[in-house]
C-alpha cells in the first residue's frame, strides 16, 4: 500500500523496495522547534517562495503559549515566515493544537496523501491511509521550496490483526505490545502495514495512536487500509478529495506478524526504552508522583472520555499530580461542553491548553530527580520528561487514569 | 574527504533526547546547543572532544525525535564522523542533509574501543584503527547521496540542480 502511494506520487507505474525516488508532496509540516531551523536553511539557500501556500502547515505546539523568551523568539520567526508566505495552514495560539491531533481533525491531511513533517510523529496520518513520515528541518525546507522529497522505498512488515480488543484496552496497548515484541529498531527503515479482520473494530483514535508510535519501532511509516471507519471520519472534514489505495492480495512483505487483539492486556513500557514493556498488572508496586494524559499519541477525544469515565466522581491519590492536556482547542471545548473539564478539576487534576509541553521535557510538568511519572506519551528515554534520574512509564489513558487514583501503576479493572 | 581522531564510544539506542535534550531546544543556535551535546549520558564529551574525533556506537543510533539539532550539534562540536552498527532513519537522513559523515559498520562498531585512534576515508568507506592496527570496510553511500554530500547538503544540491536545468 505504501509502495502504491509512493509510485503514484513519483509518477511511476510501480516501485520496488530499495529504489530511490523523488515524490510529489501533498503536505509539508513543521512545528515551533523545527520550523525555525528550516526557515534559516530555506532563506540561506536563497529560496523566496513556498511551492504552494495551501500545502504547507506550520503548527506552534511544542512550547506555546511561549514558555520563555527564546521560545517566544522561535514562535515569532515561524509567525513572520507564515505571514510573509501567506501559509494558509498556520496555527497559532487560540486555534492551535498538538499537530498530529490537529491536522487530521481539521481535514488538512487525507487518504492517499504523501506527507512529510519535521516531527518524528508525522507517521500518525498513516491511520487515514496516507503515506506520511517524519523528516528533519532541511527536508522540510527543501519540501517547502520544491514540493518534492527523495525517498528510499521501504520494504514492509505486515501486522495481521485479528479479533477485538478487550474493553479496558486501546490502541496504545496494541502498539506498546508490538514494540515490546519487535523492539525499538524492529521495523527500522521499514513500513508497518496494519491489516486483517481486526482493523474494523479499531476506532480512528486507536488507529491514529497506533500509527503515531510506528517511529518508536524505528519505522518509516505506519499505515492502515481505508475502510468504512476511515470514510466516516474523513467525510465532510477534508478539504481535498481522498484517494484510496489498496494493498495487492499478492503484495510482498518482508515478514507477517499475527496479532490477536483479544489477547492484548493493559501494557506499560518501563524506563528507559519503549520496548521495555510489561503487563500493568505486574507493576502494581511501582509508586508514581505524576500522571500525564495527553500528547500527540493520546490527547484525542476518546482518550479524554476514557480518563473522564475513570476519574469522574473520584479523587486523584494524595501526593500525585495529575495533568490532563486535551490535544486541540476543539477537544478542549468538547471537554468543557461535556462536563469532563469540571470532573477533572473536581477529581484534583489540572487541565492545560493544548501543548506538547511535558512529553519532551519542555514545560508544564517537568520531573525532579527520583520522581516517577506514568504518561500516555510516546518516549521514556533518559531525561525525556525532566531530570536524568527521573523515570517515565508509558501507558494507555485508562491505565494512567487508574494509576492517578491509586498512586501506583494500576490495571484499569482495579478502579 | 577523511577524518582522524580519538574515539568516544556509546551503547545501542542512543536517542536524540540525550544527544541534545529538548529543554535546550528553545534556540536554533548551533554553537549554543553544542555546549549540551550528549550531556545526559556523558558530561565529559563536550569538554574532551576535539576536531576530527569519531563517535562509535551500537544499533539504532539517533532514535527518537526528528530534531535536526542532533546531528548538527555532533558536527558543531567538531566530531568528524559517527560509526554505528545502524542508524535510526530520520537521524540518517538528517546527517546526510546537513553534511555530517556517518558510516554503518557492525564489525568496526563492535571492536573499536573508547580512546582508540581512528581514521576514516569517506570516499572508500575504509576505517583504520591505528591503536589496534585493524582495518574495516564500510559500505560507501550510493551516488545519489554522495552528490548531496559533495554539494554540501541537500539544499545546495537542489540549487545546483536548479541551475543545471
Amino acid at each position: 500500500m505504501t509502495q502504491k502511494i509512493l509510485a503514484a506520487h513519483a509518477g511511476l507505474e510501480s516501485v520496488t523496495a530499495g529504489q530511490l525516488i523523488n515524490a510529489k508532496l501533498d503536505i509539508v509540516l513543521g512545528n515551533d522547534i523545527t520550523t525555525p531551523v528550516a526557515v534559516n536553511e530555506f532563506q540561506k539557500a536563497g529560496f523566496n517562495k513556498v511551492f504552494d501556500k495551501d500545502r504547507v502547515a506550520i503548527v506552534l505546539d511544542h512550547f506555546v503559549p511561549n514558555k520563555d523568551i527564546k521560545a517566544a523568539e522561535q514562535s515569532k520567526q515561524c509567525r513572520e515566515f507564515a505571514c510573509s508566505h501567506c501559509v494558509s495552514h498556520f496555527y497559532d495560539v487560540g486555534k492551535m493544537g498538538i499537530e498530529h491531533a490537529l491536522l487530521p481533525e481539521q481535514g488538512v491531511v487525507t487518504a492517499g496523501d504523501c506527507i512529510i513533517g519535521a516531527d518524528s510523529h508525522t507517521c500518525t496520518y498513516g491511520a487515514l491511509g496516507a503515506f506520511s513520515t517524519g523528516v528533519g528541518s532541511t527536508d522540510m525546507a527543501a519540501g517547502m521550496a520544491t514540493g518534492t522529497a527523495w525517498f528510499k522505498v521501504p520494504s514492509a512488515i505486515k501486522f495481521n490483526l485479528k479479533n477485538k480488543l478487550p474493553s479496558n484496552c486501546s490502541g496504545k496497548d496494541v502498539i506498546l505490545t508490538i514494540i515490546g515484541m519487535i523492539g525499538v529498531d524492529g521495523a527500522l527503515y521499514k513500513s508497518m502495514e496494519f491489516c486483517g479482520d481486526g482493523v474494523a473494530s479499531l476506532s480512528m483514535d486507536d488507529r491514529l495512536c497506533i500509527c503515531n508510535m510506528a517511529i518508536e519501532a524505528g519505522a518509516k511509516n505506519g499505515i492502515f487500509p481505508v475502510d468504512e471507519v476511515t470514510k466516516a471520519y474523513l467525510n465532510g472534514r477534508c478539504e481535498r478529495n481522498p484517494v484510496v489505495y489498496e494493498a495487492d492480495t499478492d503484495a510482498e512483505y518482508e515478514k507477517v506478524i499475527d496479532i490477536d487483539l483479544s489477547e492484548i492486556v493493559p501494557t506499560v513500557a518501563c524506563p528507559h526504552l519503549p520496548e521495555n514493556t510489561h503487563p500493568a498488572s505486574e507493576l502494581t508496586d511501582i509508586k508514581i508522583d505524576q500522571v500525564v494524559i495527553g500528547s500527540c499519541t493520546n490527547g484525542r477525544m476518546e482518550d479524554m472520555e476514557t480518563a473522564y469515565k475513570i476519574l469522574n466522581g473520584k479523587k486523584v491519590a494524595c501526593g500525585v499530580r495529575c495533568i490532563i492536556i486535551p490535544g486541540t482547542m476543539q477537544i478542549l471545548r468538547e471537554c468543557v461542553e461535556k462536563g469532563y473539564y469540571t470532573a477533572f478539576i473536581d477529581a484534583g487534576a489540572v487541565v492545560s491548553t493544548p501543548t506538547c509541553g511535558p512529553c519532551l521535557g519542555g514545560y508544564m510538568g517537568i520531573l525532579a530527580a527520583g520522581e516517577r511519572c506514568i504518561a500516555t506519551t510516546n518516549r521514556n528515554f533518559v531525561g525525556r520528561m525532566g531530570h536524568t534520574e527521573s523515570e517515565v512509564y508509558l501507558a494507555s489513558p485508562a491505565t494512567a487514569a487508574a494509576s492517578a487514583l491509586t498512586g501506583y501503576i494500576t490495571h484499569p479493572k482495579e478502579v | 574527504m577523511n577524518t582522524k581522531g580519538k574515539v568516544f564510544k556509546y551503547p545501542d539506542n542512543v536517542d536524540t533526547d540525550v544527544i541534545i535534550p529538548a529543554r535546550y531546544l528553545n534556540t536554533a543556535n548551533a554553537q549554543e546547543l553544542a555546549l549540551h551535546c550528549m550531556e545526559d549520558i556523558d558530561t565529559e564529551f563536550v569538554k574532551k572532544v576535539e576536531k576530527g574525533d569519531v563517535m562509535v556506537a551500537g544499533w539504532n543510533f539517533g532514535c527518537g525525535s526528528s530534531r535536526e539539532h542532533a546531528p548538527l550539534v555532533i558536527k558543531t562540536c567538531g566530531t568528524g564522523c559517527v560509526i554505528a552498527k545502524s542508524f535510526a532513519r530520520i537521524f540518517y537522513r538528517n546527517a546526510i542533509n546537513i553534511g555530517l559523515p556517518i558510516l554503518e559498520c557492525e564489525e568496526a562498531a563492535e571492536e573499536i574501543n573508547a580512546n582508540d585512534e581512528v581514521s576514516v576515508d569517506f570516499d572508500t568507506g575504509l576505517i583504520t584503527n591505528h591503536t589496534s592496527g585493524k582495518t574495516y570496510k564500510a559500505q560507501p553511500f550510493p551516488p545519489f547521496i554522495q552528490n548531496i554530500i559533495k554539494c554540501g547538503g541537500l539544499l545546495k544540491s537542489l540549487k545546483e540542480g536548479e541551475n543545471n536545468d
